[in-house]
């Protein structure tokens, strides 16, 4: 059963040879006065797991939107899939982001639709029109994608009941099927399971991770969970004060750093 | 000790002394009223006195007369049709106008301004104006009304369209715009669905509007049941007029229940 897997039965990925699929180049961002990014830089492989840590307002979610325009940049360059996602606009930038996944901490489900015109949507990566808004006027082979998407987080039983009717771990297991419906490359997932009880959030990682490799798709995701991130991650990425402080295969992390990412955020609380 | 020190402070003062503009301002507010109550020559002696007529115009209406009852139902329906064409078409036409009215959904800030200042003109410019204008357009009869019900159902609700699509929730529209959906796509799955239980309402309540407006336009010659009131009231047959009357707070009446049931059932989530 899907909700049963967990990465270790999974084949490892291993970063081909080649341009990263990831490369972001002093890549600087302040709201107002606040530095939130100060010239980060970071490559993710293909294929590469990468755990993003450090303490809240550290950068980690600003530097995911960052990644995909979803916010502006003041200085910098992001390339993602060999494209310069700095210099883009309009159609090439979505023709960017239909091959990115982007798995969000509330999920953002369209909470009046059903969980299979929230899958469905996924298809807008590809294409446009009345046929992809509603699953009544999808043709059949999207409509059997999307269920075979839900299928693969054991969720097609639940196409039609409406996402404000489903548990806070549903709903994220119908966010990553939406991602999947992307036919993702790579998939950004921000804090995915930060909103669910620890044992949802287990459950849901596992699974996510395992789709993740399995596919052997470069997977970026932040995290306050060490655990999760030693478990699904190939390699740690700590960031603090809008830099990054720790860059490190999992195999070869020291604890003590990791821990030194929280440390000031602790005092402070 | 703590209830000594809770003695000592002093109390919160139960009102803000106002700043000298704000009192100003208050004062000019007072001025304007009682103003505007002379302006509008508001005196009780001519109600009293005049209460003795509309006495007597009540007495003249009573029993209502039922001999033109089946034209009549045939004009309430008229009124009825009217009211619900215009605010149909009004809102199909309220709907795209009202995303090129959001600051977040326009495609550039003149289409903005331009979507704004169209639904201001038609929300500022009464109903019956309207209704003068598209007569003298395309002549006496029902298709008047429903155009001057078209634009002020526009007026109305491509407003609050508007302000519910500016209300809707951020997070699936940037999930949307995250995978790559076009902006017409976010608006589609993300906006409207988000903002479809107020649009309800709003049409619900246009379509009451409407039926009360489309009641009035008849005494320009738009069509409908009013020019038959009119009628009445001139050749002072109040018989007949109180049954126009009768029949009209009927309709609104049914059409107000019928729109209350059908809000509790939208705003309470309800699903098939």
């Amino acid at each position: 059963m899907a909700t049963e897997a967990s990465h270790t039965d999974a084949p490892l990925a291993t970063a081909a040879a080649g341009a990263p699929d990831l490369r972001v180049r002093g890549l600087a961002k302040a709201y107002g006065r606040a530095v939130i990014l100060d010239g980060v830089d970071l490559e993710v492989s293909r294929g590469e797991a990468v755990a993003l840590l450090g303490a809240n307002g550290a950068g980690k979610s600003t530097l995911l939107r960052c990644c995909l325009k979803l916010v502006g940049f003041e200085a910098g360059t992001v390339d993602l899939l060999d494209q310069p996602v700095h210099a883009l606009e309009g159609g090439g930038l979505r023709r960017v982001r239909a091959q990115v996944g982007f798995v969000f901490q509330r999920h953002n489900l369209v909470r009046r639709l059903s969980v299979l015109d929230n899958v469905l949507h996924g298809v807008q990566a590809r294409a446009f029109g009345p046929t992809t808004w509603f699953q009544a006027l999808a043709p059949a082979a999207w409509r059997e994608e999307a269920l075979a998407c839900l299928d693969q987080v054991g969720l097609a039983h639940l196409a039609r009941r409406r996402a404000d009717q489903l548990s806070g771990g549903q709903s994220q297991r119908v966010a990553i099927a939406r991602a999947l419906m992307q036919r993702p490359r790579v998939v950004f997932a921000d804090e995915p399971v930060a909103s669910l009880d620890p044992q949802a959030a287990a459950e849901v990682m596992n699974l996510f991770g395992a789709l993740m490799r399995r596919a052997g798709r470069t997977f970026v995701f932040t995290t306050h969970n060490l655990d999760h991130a030693l478990a699904h991650a190939d390699r740690v990425v700590g960031l603090k004060g809008g830099r990054i402080e720790l860059d490190a295969p999992v195999a070869a992390i020291d604890h003590g750093r990791l821990h030194t990412l929280y440390a000031e955020a602790s005092r402070r609380g | 000790m703590a209830e000594a020190t809770l003695r000592a402070r002093p109390l919160p003062a139960r009102m803000d002394r106002p700043s000298p503009l704000a009192f100003a301002l208050w004062a000019a507010a007072l001025a304007l009223v009682v103003s505007s109550l002379m302006g509008a020559e508001v005196s009780v002696q001519k109600l009293v006195d005049g209460l003795p007529r509309l006495a007597s115009i009540f007495e003249r209406m009573f029993p209502p007369d039922l001999v033109r009852l089946e034209p009549l139902l045939w004009r309430l329906l008229e009124t009825f049709q009217m009211a619900l064409a215009g605010t149909f078409i009004g809102t199909l036409l309220s709907l795209p106008l009202a995303v090129l009215a959001t600051a977040r959904h326009s495609p550039h800030p003149v289409v903005y301004y331009l979507a704004r200042g169209l639904i201001s003109l038609f929300r500022t410019v009464p109903d019956l104006i309207w209704a003068l204008l598209f007569v003298i357009a395309v002549g006496l009869g029902p298709f008047a009304g429903t155009l001057a019900l078209v634009v002020d159902t526009i007026g109305f609700s491509a407003k609050f369209f508007a302000e519910a699509m500016e209300e809707a929730d951020e997070g699936p529209q940037e999930a949307l715009r995250a995978l790559g959906a076009r902006p017409l796509g976010v608006v589609a799955c993300a906006v409207i669905p988000d903002a479809l239980p107020s649009m309800i309402n709003t049409t619900l309540f246009a379509l009451e509007k409407a039926v009360r407006s489309s009641v009035v336009l008849g005494l320009v010659g738009a069509g409908g049941i009013g020019i038959e009131l009119k009628v009445a009231m001139d050749m002072f047959q109040y018989d007949q007029a109180a049954t126009i009357i009768i029949l009209v707070f009927l309709l609104v009446l049914a059409v107000e229940r019928v729109s209350s049931w059908a809000r509790t059932r939208v705003l309470l989530g309800h699903q098939p």
